[in-house]
């Protein structure tokens, strides 16, 4: 049905581990598969589906190592990538994990992705008893089983368990229907963290004109809940609210509704109801899709004027085209340069630019835009009106990743409207290279936070567990940029 | 092995299943420890030891694990069932017999029932595993109820159990459109947490929600379910409507997907947009190509742009593929100045907008820009010809830059089609010509054939032109196909230049727009597919498989609610026992095959037009097949034969017969021929001829009374004439139900009698059947009647009333029907070969002055004569409606004239003379 055999191979295609779920399809084959690769992406047909006999490679790669599965049926390969992408995450959960237990003693406990980095080919070896353990309980006879690394975890540690503990039991939460939450957990205190992140990806062709724009969201929790919470989530939702005879004013119409395997789809389907029992700890609920048109956040013009063996001047003017009381934070525009420029010159009206030749851009980089005078810090927003926050100051949830915009920065206020500029002078060498260079566009990136570009808002969240403790919800929005990129000419 | 720790135990099945192949001794010595571990009390430890077990692949130890598998499939730990359900499917994989003998399979069925989500979703995994080695079993029939359970689990199980459910269901055929379709008064709003509902129907209902998975696998399998299903509702159906809007936006947020699985979404939307284009029609703008995606994505996604153009849509659509086309990967430039050719050919009111924009990309000089658009233009011009001439000129500042065969020839294309517009053409082509053989064949040939069409149009300055070029074609080449070509125009022009003049510069047809659309049943067949590598490749799931194991053809249902035919794409007439289906069968059909030329479209007014009309095809029409025919049905007898008896023709048809027969009466009744051959009548009843007319007596010729060798001759003669049940559908090809049956035409009315055997192990029910168009319009004149469900090994015997207003389609053979039967089951396609004697009509007897007119109507080219050597016919053949009108005695011959009428009014007239030294008459 899905998979033969998967391995993981190093960046030559040596195998670092395989395991043979099938055994119809000979661990040797494997050894086709670079050769394929390599001929298949020379001749610029190189696809993730690659086929040498009788034998067909389903592969991704991640970081330095190729992930492959094989099979010589005619399998379902949307679940195969499925799969593979599941294999990088569990792996990413439970050795990100595992990474903590072991470095904890160096003091190493900040951020699993820089152990994750390290997690290649040396980690691989190191570790594989329990990629072994992880394989086997990840797939079985070719049909994937339990992927859900929190729940993995439980049962697959590293240390060598005595069987008599009883300690390694299976939990019963894998074959359970709630098969993402363990029973028994318990907090002090009971909270959830929601975070509402809309990205706009935005096309724009060289002579200004919208292509395409569209708002993906997401809606991410972080729970700390005890026991077998059943929560409820309200968002201002279109349908939902023609169902309820609410009316149209201030709902958003999501077009495509994806839900985290907690949800209960069914019911949504019949009312719209987004209900479920939350994995414990970072998940994604959900994501939607929006085709609305919005105006451009940040709108670029650029002028790129290219004297041939002399000079390149390049003129970028941005603007900021968002509610006033909105600021975007960590502007980071990127703009295209032949990769044989030299000496580059600036002058900006706001932020800074410098060229960085290893990716031939230059980036402009604004802290807050628009820049305008302080004013006082936006209060995070709380729909469900719960006991005050503390000391009137927001409550700040531990945030995975970091980085992304919000109260830690300091907030100005804004004067929406307003352009900035930036002028670019570089110098070309008199002998022009020979292969012609494509045109990249300019990209954007950006935060701004306490705003949805689409209005959504959690209405409410509901949280009924039967021990009847009170739960606080917390509630964040952000708006950043997707694929934000803007063609040049 | 006996170790507490259970880290080291499961090393040490890994490393059991690794070498237990190698060194199958050892492996036996683990048996104890599964059988032991088995029982373990930790269910981590027994699933284990089920898990591991299963995978070591030596014979000698599978039927030691019987046993403890048997435990484990009962425990009362659901991780153990569940895990013990996979190790069915690899024990079956070892050791199949095994596993049927033990009775696996049926605990496996048991596990759908199975109160825990994870068990069903494995056992179902499991099952298809199975099923898919061994097509024929019935492994995945699913009941209603099972189906009803499956569903119900869909929305427990972990996301890969429920891919494994939504890919088993897209395997079910439902046995009516109510259980595909939702009942809206079930009130599938009502019961809100939990779904049992009374009413098992609205498969389709219960699996739209799982388009919002976030797992795009989930969502591509649901989108295969739906699709299979959509086709059994009906159009006019709200649901239909809203269903269809349903699908466009998860298909649409599949591209925000992984890469892999944007390719993998793509590939299928590719099918989906072939098969549904209207679902993605609004949605042109989320294929547009994005500067990071990967190429191979770049190209789906162009694919499926050009896909959705449409009017409507073509601007943005031509903007974009500018700005591609002046992007740096060559393949996709390439593939984008080609786009902005089809689409110039698909929207024909782009095509304008879109030649500017190939000119603008030539100005680029882009070397390879420029050949794509000039091998672009060229379709261009065959679509609309005397357009766009005008671009030419631009083109021909380009020649010199074409280095590539494709482009080249493409260009000398041009410049041949138009050489009367082009000044210097005999100079351009003159320039190609230096190099001749130095160039592929592609261009040898297209500049060969340009030059030819230079000097029929310019002859007087390029004489010396054509001469060269023929005889670089003809002598100083090795390439057949170039030297027959060369030899063809040499001749052409050589004989007549007129005629060469019209063949070559004949008008060419109009080029069709979309060209690489897959076949519509592979479609059809993909769709069932999606999601699969067979989906990704875009090829049959049968290429897949290796070695002989079968593949099961899977085909969207009939679409419901409309008298379309069914296509049944791959039944071959189905060929029963040799002994059954003797080779006259393939005589009669080249015979009846060269009727194909008949005008079949307009029912024919007169007589007189429909003979000629007839005449065409009809030369060896008799000299093939009637004989034969005759043949058997004098009984097959050597010596009968003598004499030869020939037939002046009009042509006429097929099978003389003796269904509407007196069958007591001796041959001598059959052949008792009107009027003044009465001399004749008495020389040809000899005595193997009376048992032959007894022969004639014993109807079907399956009655165990008659005699063996009669009865030979009966079945010979009755799978030629259509009246001894041949078998058309055997049971191994249809689950089981076996078909077999006759064509009758009794008194006006015509009839399928059928013979369907239960040979499977359950029961048959709803039956129905349907034709494929065909040639003489052959439809049921009512719906198959089956009382009461066949039991298996029942059978019962249906006469089928047919008609002849059903939807007329030319085939080959002309008296090919290809029928589609439906039961609880499944739906079977076969085809057969009805008698066409089925189709005379009883007022086929023309007026002797009408006949006569008629006859000398008919010109001198469309008669045809042939001989029916040693065999006999006459007048009996009126028993089916085949009319002897006149007969005459000219220079000792008798001559017969016959008419006879289709059904479809066409006359067929002809006349017979036989010669009287033969004593068979």
């Amino acid at each position: 049905m899905a998979a033969s055999a998967l391995f993981i191979l190093d960046l030559k295609g040596k195998p670092l581990i395989s395991r043979n779920y099938k055994g119809d399809v000979g661990l040797g084959e494997i050894e086709n598969f670079m050769g394929v690769l390599l001929q298949r992406e020379e001749e610029g047909t190189l696809t993730p589906v690659l086929t040498y006999g009788h034998v067909h490679f389903l592969w991704i790669k991640h970081a330095n190592l190729y992930l492959v599965a094989t099979t010589k049926k005619n399998g379902n390969a949307s679940l195969v990538f499925s799969f593979l992408y599941k294999v990088v995450e569990v792996s990413w959960g439970v050795w990100g994990g595992l990474g903590v237990t072991l470095i904890r003693g160096g003091g190493v406990t900040e951020v699993f992705s820089e152990y994750f980095k390290e997690l290649e080919e040396e980690s691989i070896r190191d570790n594989f008893v329990i990629i072994y353990e992880l394989l086997d309980e990840l797939m079985d006879f070719g049909f994937p089983q339990t992927t859900d690394s929190k729940i993995l975890q439980e049962y697959i540690t590293q240390e060598g368990n005595k069987l008599d503990t009883g300690r390694s039991r299976v939990p019963t939460t894998v074959t359970n229907a709630v098969s993402w939450r363990s029973e028994g957990i318990r907090y002090k205190k009971n909270e959830v963290f929601i975070d509402v992140i809309e990205s706009v990806n935005l096309l724009v062709s060289a002579n200004g004109s919208v292509v395409l724009s569209e708002v993906v969201g997401t809606i991410k929790l972080k729970v700390f809940l005890s026991g077998m919470p059943e929560l409820r989530l309200g968002l201002n939702d279109r349908v939902l609210f023609e169902l309820t005879g609410r009316g149209k004013n201030k709902s958003v119409e999501l077009e495509d509704v994806k839900f985290h395997q907690c949800v209960r789809l069914s019911r949504f389907d019949n009312d719209r109801t987004i209900s479920f029992i939350p994995p414990d700890g970072d998940f994604e609920l959900m994501s939607y899709r929006l085709h609305t048109q919005v105006k451009p956040l940040i709108w670029i013009e650029s002028i790129i004027e290219k004297f041939s063996h002399s000079r390149v001047e390049i003129m970028v003017k941005a603007k900021g085209q968002f509610k006033k009381q909105s600021v975007a934070n960590g502007v980071e525009i990127a703009i295209p340069v032949p990769s044989d420029a030299d000496s580059p010159k600036f002058k900006t009206t706001v932020g800074s630019a410098r060229y960085l030749p290893e990716r031939n851009v230059v980036i402009w980089s604004i802290k807050s835009f628009p820049v305008s005078i302080p004013c006082a810090p936006q209060p995070r927003e709380h729909p469900l009106s719960p006991p005050k926050p503390p000391r009137g100051v927001p409550p700040v949830p531990p945030q995975p990743g970091g980085g992304r915009g919000g109260p830690h920065e300091p907030l100005r206020g804004s004067q929406g409207g307003k352009e900035h500029l930036m002028r670019a002078h570089f110098g070309l060498p008199s002998v022009e290279k020979e292969e012609e260079e494509g045109r990249p566009p300019i990209a954007v990136r950006f935060e701004i936070p306490y705003f949805t570009v689409s209005g959504i808002q959690v209405r409410y969240m509901k949280i009924i567990e039967k021990s009847g403790y009170q739960a606080l919800p917390w509630v964040r929005y952000i708006t950043q940029s997707g694929d934000y990129q803007i063609r040049t000419s | 092995m006996q170790t507490d720790n259970l880290e080291l135990k499961k090393l040490v099945y890994l490393y059991l299943m690794n070498y237990a192949k190698s060194q199958p001794d050892m492996a036996i010595m683990a048996v104890n420890t599964f059988v032991k571990d088995c029982e373990d009390p930790n269910p981590l430890i027994r699933a284990l030891a089920v898990r591991t077990m299963g995978c070591i692949r030596v014979d000698k130890i599978t039927e030691y694990l019987c046993e403890p598998l048997r435990k484990c499939l009962k425990d009362e730990d659901p991780y153990v069932r569940k895990t013990a359900a996979v190790c069915v499917a690899k024990l079956h994989d070892i050791n199949a017999q095994l596993v049927e003998d033990q009775g696996f399979l049926d605990t496996l069925k048991d596990l759908i029932s199975d109160s825990n989500p994870m068990v069903v979703a494995n056992a179902v995994a499991a099952l298809s595993e199975i099923a898919e080695s061994h097509p024929s079993s019935n492994l995945l029939d699913l009941n209603p109820q099972s189906i009803n359970k499956l569903l119900t689990a869909l929305n427990e199980c972990t996301e890969w159990g429920q891919i494994f459910i939504l890919d088993c269901l897209a395997n079910y055929m439902p046995k009516d459109d109510r259980e595909a379709q939702r009942s809206f008064s079930a009130g599938g709003r009502a019961g809100i947490n939990s779904f049992p509902s009374p009413h098992p129907g609205s498969i389709c209902e219960r699996v739209t929600p799982r388009l919002s998975h976030a797992n795009s696998a989930v969502v591509l399998s649901a989108v295969k379910v739906l699709m299979k299903f959509m086709e059994m509702l009906s159009k006019d159906l709200d649901y239909y409507g809203t269903l269809l809007k349903k699908l466009a936006p998860p298909l649409v947020t599949l591209l925000s997907a992984e890469p892999e699985l944007q390719y993998v979404a793509l590939r299928n939307i590719n099918l989906i947009v072939q098969k549904r284009p209207e679902i993605l029609k609004h949605e042109m703008k989320v294929f547009f190509v994005k500067y990071n995606d990967p190429i191979y994505v770049k190209l789906e996604k162009l694919d499926i742009m050009i896909r959705l153009a449409s009017q409507a849509n073509i601007a943005q659509v031509l903007a974009e593929l500018k700005e591609y086309a002046t992007e740096v990967d060559v393949d996709f430039v390439r593939k984008a100045v080609r786009a902005i050719g089809r689409c110039a050919i698909k929207v024909e009111q782009s095509a304008e907008r879109c030649v500017s924009t190939l000119l603008d990309l030539i100005q680029t000089k882009v070397n390879y820009v420029v050949q794509e658009a000039i091998v672009v233009i060229k379709d261009i011009f065959r679509k609309y010809p005397n357009k766009y001439e005008s671009v030419i000129a631009t083109l021909c500042e380009n020649l010199d830059s074409l280095d590539e065969p494709e482009a080249r020839a493409a260009m000398i294309w041009i410049v041949g089609e138009y050489a009367e517009r082009i000044d210097n053409a005999d100079e351009l082509l003159e320039s190609f010509l230096e190099g001749f053989h130095d160039e592929s064949t592609q261009v040898q040939l297209q500049l060969l054939t340009a030059i030819v069409k230079l000097f029929l149009k310019k002859p007087t300055e390029t004489q010396e032109l054509v001469q060269q070029v023929l005889s670089l074609a003809t002598q100083d080449s090795d390439n057949p196909d170039l030297r027959d070509r060369g030899y063809i125009y040499w001749r052409l022009l050589s004989t007549d230049p007129v005629a060469a003049k019209e063949v070559v510069l004949a008008e060419k047809p109009l080029i069709s727009e979309e060209t690489d659309l897959i076949e519509p049943t592979l479609l059809d067949e993909l769709i069932c597919y999606i999601g699969t590598l067979a989906s990704v490749y875009h090829k049959p799931p049968s290429a897949f498989v290796e070695g002989s194991r079968g593949v099961v053809h899977k085909s969207l249902p009939p679409r419901t609610g409309s008298v379309e035919s069914v296509e049944s794409p791959d039944t071959a007439p189905s060929g029963g026992p040799a002994a059954d289906q003797p080779s006259v069968i393939p005589t009669q059909g080249d015979l009846l095959g060269d009727l194909l030329n008949l005008d079949l479209g307009p029912p024919v007014s007169g007589p007189p037009m429909a003979t000629s009309s007839v005449q065409m095809g009809a030369v060896d029409l008799l000299g093939g097949g009637l004989d034969t025919l005759l043949r058997s049905d004098v009984g097959g007898s050597p010596a009968m034969g003598g004499g030869g008896s020939s037939f002046t023709a009009a042509p006429s048809t097929t099978a003389p017969t003796n269904v509407g027969a007196p069958l007591g009466s001796g041959l001598g009744d059959l052949f008792d021929l009107t009027g003044g051959v009465g001399t004749l009548s008495g020389s040809y009843v000899a005595p193997k001829t009376v048992s032959g007319a007894a022969k004639l007596g014993v109807q079907g010729g399956t009655d165990s009374r008659a005699p063996p060798q009669q009865r030979r001759w009966g079945s010979t003669r009755g799978s030629v004439l259509g009246d001894t049940p041949g078998v058309w559908l055997p049971a191994m090809k249809a689950k089981g139900l076996e078909i077999s049956g006759t064509f009758s035409r009794q008194v006006g009315s015509i009839s399928m009698d059928l013979v369907l055997t239960n040979k499977a192990l359950q029961v048959m029910s709803d039956f129905a059947i349907q034709f494929n168009r065909n040639s003489f319009g052959l439809a049921p004149a009512a719906p198959l009647q089956v009382h009461a469900p066949l039991a298996p090994n029942q059978s019962v015997e249906i006469s089928l009333p047919l008609n002849t207003v059903g939807s007329v389609m030319k085939m080959d053979p002309l008296n090919n029907l290809q029928v589609a039967v439906k039961n609880n089951i499944d739906v079977f396609y076969f085809s057969t070969l009805y008698p066409l004697h089925i189709l005379f009509v009883e007022d086929g007897k023309m007026e002797r002055q009408m006949f006569l007119a008629t006859w000398k109507d008919i010109p001198n080219e469309n008669e045809t004569q042939f001989q029916i050597k040693d065999y006999a016919v006459s007048s009996k053949l009126q028993g089916s409606n085949i009319f002897t009108i006149a007969k005459r005695n000219v220079e000792g011959q008798d001559m017969l004239y016959q008419s006879l009428k289709l059904t479809n009014g066409i006359w067929v007239l002809a006349e017979l003379r036989i010669q009287p030294s033969n004593p068979s008459f």
